[in-house]
């Protein structure tokens, strides 16, 4: 497991808005309960327009949208985003709360070891599994001899 | 003309009722569950987020429940809902070469850096029905290597491109903000950011002939697979409220780079050009002849009189999106009562008139 102090908000960020609200009250069941937040703006569900370059590395385009979701919270002194693909409110809620306390260094340790921490080590293994599988389907080419040589 | 009538008001809402009890089908089956549909029909939901341009998984597979498997009617559900949302942004370009490979073929190169990865593909199947998946229950198990794929695999032409052989495909001069069809009118010529936008949504059917009509001879070109990409992608952003770029999450995208032998014209030497395919989810056939497409809409660039369908950039965007091409031949079905009349009416006097000088002249 990576220790924690590597991790930079863009980290937590980047695995929160990749985890599913279940996982993530899972994480903060066994967790003394947290501060109360206040919503600054609640959880809404918009579009960004996803874009390209031809050719992979020409001139950008827009490929089409996509939903996000986005929320914003405080807790305390500390602003709290998140934003995240598709449609989930409650995830993005939990992700801007925990935006917020991550940022309260006397929360932060033991927040990324029972929340963040978990959540790159899943993140992770499925990804490895997956490129594993594709893995295991990679072409070993070998030259054909011909017999009468 | 379209004239606006009214009644049927108690039809209209006993057919909504008639199609709610049709589309459930027999009630002693069970419901399909959009779950269902997006775990199991993959490949529909991608060309549905593709055509509806917005991705969104479970969207699409509830479109295509809603809409009873209808690909065009889900796509239009998705179009519709989009038109409801906010735009919070663009996102960064997408870095193709940062994919998650899931499958990764080559065409041309058969040694290439990273290997050739086959992935999930229908391409080496029989075509052989499978009966055992009449019966539910089907568990399967892929196998796993002892490790994973290289994390960046290089985009195959751009090792060709090394040689400068082939077309280079840079970033324009200011890297602008691209055109948006879903914003701007569509003028002629249209830029490419304006073409790549209007096939990535176009209609795989259309394209699919377009492309095949290019590979017969409609269109002077002989394309090769040069590469093909298939995985999961990070999508960026950079909020305007943080200032600095957070990852918000991955979607599926399948690259499809297609190289064209060119002899050259009086402004572009001998070389090999590029047609480029980026589309939603796992669709490799739409990401190919959208490559093959966008190759011969480069005609008037690259000095080559544009004579065939393919090659003509208003007959193919205008008519690739199957939104709007559906729209338009399907409102044919609604009243056209007065306009029709007004038609017999002419026809009625055309005959009168064209037959009353013959009983002058036979008395």
């Amino acid at each position: 497991m990576e220790p924690s102090r590597t991790y930079q908000r863009k980290d937590w960020m980047r695995l929160l808005a990749r985890a599913k609200a279940s996982d993530i009250a899972a994480l903060l069941r066994d967790l003394p309960p947290l501060p109360t937040d206040a919503l600054v703006r609640p959880a809404e569900t918009g579009t960004i327009m996803v874009e390209g370059r031809a050719g992979g590395s020409g001139a950008r385009f827009n490929l089409g949208e996509a939903t996000v979701t986005r929320c914003v919270v405080r807790v305390g002194e500390h602003l709290g985003f998140s934003y995240a693909l598709g449609r989930d409110r409650e995830q993005a809620h939990l992700a801007a709360k925990l935006d917020a306390l991550l940022q309260d260094e006397s929360r932060r340790e033991a927040l990324l070891e029972a929340v963040i921490a978990p959540l790159a080590e899943a993140q992770k293994k499925a990804r490895e599994l997956a490129s594993r599988k594709a893995a295991a389907t990679k072409v070993d080419f070998f030259t054909l001899v011909r017999g009468d040589e | 003309m379209y004239l606006a009538v009214k009644g049927g008001e108690a039809a209209i809402d006993a057919t909504h009722q008639l199609l709610a009890e049709t589309r459930r089908g027999d009630p002693t089956v069970p419901e399909v569950s959009v779950t269902q549909i997006k775990e199991q029909m993959a490949l529909l939901v991608a060309r549905v987020m593709n055509e509806g341009a917005l991705y969104d998984e479970n969207l699409a597979a509830l479109a295509l429940k809603q809409a009873q498997g209808d690909v065009i009617e889900a796509a239009f559900l998705l179009r519709a809902y989009r038109t409801t949302l906010p735009r919070f942004g663009s996102s960064l370009p997408l870095d193709t070469t940062a994919m998650a490979i899931r499958r990764r073929i080559s065409a041309t190169f058969k040694d290439l850096p990273g290997g050739q990865v086959l992935g999930s593909t229908y391409d080496y199947t029989h075509r052989l029905f499978d009966f055992a998946l009449t019966n539910s229950g089907n568990e399967a198990q892929a196998v796993t290597a002892p490790e994973p794929l290289d994390a960046v695999m290089p985009r195959v032409l751009d090792i060709l491109g090394d040689e400068g052989l082939i077309e280079r495909e840079e970033p324009r001069d200011s890297d602008a903000i691209p055109e948006d069809i879903t914003r701007d009118t569509t003028t002629f010529p249209a830029g490419r950011a304006v073409r790549l936008q209007s096939l990535s949504r176009g209609d795989e059917g259309f394209l699919l002939g377009l492309a095949y009509s290019v590979q017969r001879g409609y269109g002077h070109n002989h394309p090769f697979a040069g590469e093909i990409r298939l995985g999961e992608i990070r999508v960026c952003l950079t909020p305007e409220e943080l200032g600095f770029e957070i990852d918000i999450g991955d979607i599926t995208i399948t690259e499809c780079q297609m190289i064209t032998q060119f002899t050259g014209s009086k402004a572009v030497p001998p070389q090999f050009t590029r047609g480029y395919g980026l589309v939603f989810g796992h669709n490799e056939r739409k990401a190919m002849s959208m490559a093959v497409v966008d190759r011969a809409l480069k005609a008037a660039e690259l000095g080559e009189t544009p004579t065939f369908p393919a090659q003509q950039q208003e007959f193919v965007l205008y008519h690739c999106d199957n939104v709007e091409a559906a729209g338009f031949l399907e409102h044919l079905k609604l009243p056209h009562y007065v306009d029709f009349q007004g038609e017999l009416e002419l026809v009625r006097r055309m005959r009168a008139e064209n037959s009353a000088p013959t009983k002058v002249e036979t008395p």
